[in-house]
């Protein structure tokens, strides 16, 4: 095991390096170059600009700027807002417990919702109820998001008025659980409908194929009650796919559902980064850019790990 | 999923050739389609969304950017707009056509381009295997890495909102999925007795990769890229939507809903159409994709 994840660890490396160099140059496509945004300064002459262009090192050749950047990426410094003038990092470290309460939230009663679903449908393959959650995932893959929560907006903030439109709480509630739930409840609803018909999906085929293993018929043989037989032996390993499938959507928990956030308004990661790249905020982007590709990363070693560790057979083959 | 695929037809066949005469084998995927109730009727709703948005605007008498100030935010349907008009008097169904047009040709050529990166990346790494292998999965994995919808809103951002560079950047961005299943096909068909003989016979790489193991591992690919059609339809919509896809006047599906949720309050179901229509394209597409995948590969059936 241990040499296992050290080779992993070390496989990954090169992957993060790619990654950074793909995100630094992608901001070199942008439009005017880095200083665009100071140009449209009316008080900012021509021999400003080129002292803040040698004060920035962008006067370098990219490969040099590239290298400047990386060394303070790795030590975990992504510079400064170019409007708000604060560290990106605080910025970001703001945004974050706000995701991280939708993302979980919609995530646990996703899944919830999905496995169960998911292990009754593979039970009762092919009966009207497993039809029905199979037509019923197919919807939920086919509508789109975005669509959805206007929908949810329309019906449940404008028309009914049962609940806020977007914002996190009402001004001067932030501290209020009951007034923070009732403008989580609709991005929460919008993002879990998705995932629940993903859930769903990946429970019902791993429990189906767990349920013609062996060792279910063993169980059965010597007399286990169904529910024993169902939860005990079939879902401990059906859901091994499925806690893998966990890992690889945790590095979402960070930055979250642009769409969500942004039809939302909700204070999050996701909406930072929709705002950022509107007002063309490099520093923010490429930190947001950055952090996310690389928990992928993490997210796909901590899967793979996972993985090995819940099901030997991985490890020993 | 990729155990050996030879000839599908074959593992059919036997039973089928006591029963009654062969038949070829289109015949008996179009068969085994027709039972996949779903795949029919979504056949049937993207065939009529395909002749709505590519002859529809022929038979309307208005264009996409005509307006009507004095018609506009039509409260109602009427006989001279069926669907109402927007804010600037525009007809609603005209634009809804047009963007279908918009909408499905991106999703194709998306998906063609898609396939065709895929299939070459994946292909070239199945077949050398070592270094290039290496090489070309180490690549999808840093595309699979960067989460796609902020990859794409800042490419939009940057190399402009044309539809032909939309195209360009989605199908660069859409084919890592084609990659691995082609590699996949690859891998397996690679050390296969049939190969070895036409190696034996001293055919060339390029033969062998495009003669020999493409046609067999056409199955998947095909349903991979009908699959496609939709999730590119889908991001295309979600970018227009968000203001980094198709810009206006013309119009997207996505940048119509963007439009209506201004008046929201007003005409709330000015909001209904577009993402219908977004929903019912996907939607066929995915059952038709499911009933190909069935028809092609009975093997593959979940």
């Amino acid at each position: 095991m241990g040499a296992y994840v050290i080779r992993r660890l070390l496989g990954a490396i090169p992957l993060l390096i790619v990654i950074t160099a793909v995100v630094f140059s992608l901001m070199q496509l942008a439009p005017g170059g880095p200083l665009a945004v100071y140009g449209e300064n009316p008080h900012l002459t021509a021999e400003d600009l080129e002292a803040i262009k040698v004060a920035m090192g962008l006067d370098k050749p990219p490969v040099i700027q590239y290298l400047y950047w990386l060394k303070e990426v790795i030590q975990l410094n992504f510079g400064h807002s170019l409007f708000t003038g604060r560290a990106v990092l605080e910025m970001i470290g703001e945004r974050i417990p706000a995701t991280l309460l939708l993302m979980t939230v919609a995530m646990s009663f996703s899944l919830l919702v999905g496995v169960i679903l998911g292990v009754i449908s593979a039970i009762k393959q092919y009966s009207k109820f497993d039809f029905s959650v199979t037509t019923l995932a197919f919807i939920g893959y086919s509508l789109p998001p975005f669509w959805f929560g206007i929908v949810l907006m329309i019906v449940f903030a404008s028309t009914l008025q049962w609940l806020p439109a977007g914002g996190f709480a009402d001004y001067g509630q932030e501290g209020n659980p009951l007034n923070v739930l009732s403008h989580l409840i609709l991005p929460a609803a919008m993002l879990s409908i998705l995932q629940i018909a993903s859930w769903s999906r990946y429970t019902r085929s791993s429990m189906l194929e767990v349920i013609r293993q062996e060792y279910i018929r063993t169980a059965r043989a010597k007399g286990l009650d169904e529910w024993s037989v169902i939860v005990k032996h079939g879902l401990r390993n059906g859901l091994i796919p499925v806690v893998t499938v966990v890992a690889l959507s945790l590095p979402s928990l960070f930055a979250g559902a642009i769409m969500t956030e942004t039809i939302f308004t909700w204070p999050g990661v996701g909406r930072l980064f929709f705002d950022a790249l509107t007002k063309s905020d490099y520093p923010v982007l490429m930190a947001i850019l950055t952090i996310s590709a690389s928990l992928v990363v993490i997210g796909n070693l901590l899967a793979d790990m996972i993985y090995a560790l819940l099901d030997p057979r991985i490890r020993l083959s | 999923m990729s155990t050996q695929v030879t000839s599908t037809a074959a593992v059919e066949r036997p039973k089928a050739e006591f029963a009654e005469p062969p038949q070829p084998y289109w015949k008996l995927v179009l068969r085994r389609f027709m039972k996949h109730r779903m795949a029919v009727f979504g056949s049937i709703t993207l065939f009529l969304l395909v002749f709505m948005s590519f002859v529809g605007p022929f038979l309307s008498p208005y264009s996409f950017d005509g307006i009507d100030l004095p018609n506009s935010n039509q409260q109602w349907p009427s006989m001279a707009h069926w669907l109402g008009t927007d804010e600037l008097g525009r007809d609603i169904l005209t634009r809804l056509m047009y963007a279908g047009r918009i909408s499905l040709s991106v999703g194709l050529s998306v998906a063609f381009l898609g396939v065709v990166i895929g299939t070459i990346v994946g292909g070239l790494a199945g077949y050398f295997g070592k270094w290039v292998d290496n090489a070309g999965m180490r690549l999808t994995d840093v595309f699979l890495s960067i989460p796609i919808l902020m990859l794409l809103m800042v490419m939009m951002k940057f190399l402009g909102k044309e539809l032909f560079i939309i195209v360009l950047i989605l199908g660069a961005t859409s084919w890592m999925g084609v990659a691995r299943l082609v590699r996949g096909e690859f891998l397996s068909l690679r050390n296969q007795e049939f190969i070895e003989a036409s190696h034996a016979q001293g055919a060339s790489s390029i033969w062998i990769m495009l003669r020999h193991m493409l046609p067999n591992a056409l199955a998947p690919i095909f349903v991979a890229a009908t699959l496609g059609v939709a999730d590119a339809i889908m991001l295309e919509s979600a970018l227009s939507f968000l203001g980094f896809g198709i810009q206006p006047p013309t119009p997207s599906w996505g940048n119509m809903l963007t439009d209506a949720q201004q008046y929201m309050i007003s005409t709330p179901w000015l909001a209904f159409y577009p993402g219908l229509l977004i929903f019912l394209t996907v939607a066929s597409i995915n059952f038709v994709g499911d009933g190909l995948r069935d028809a092609l590969d009975p093997k593959l059936k979940r």
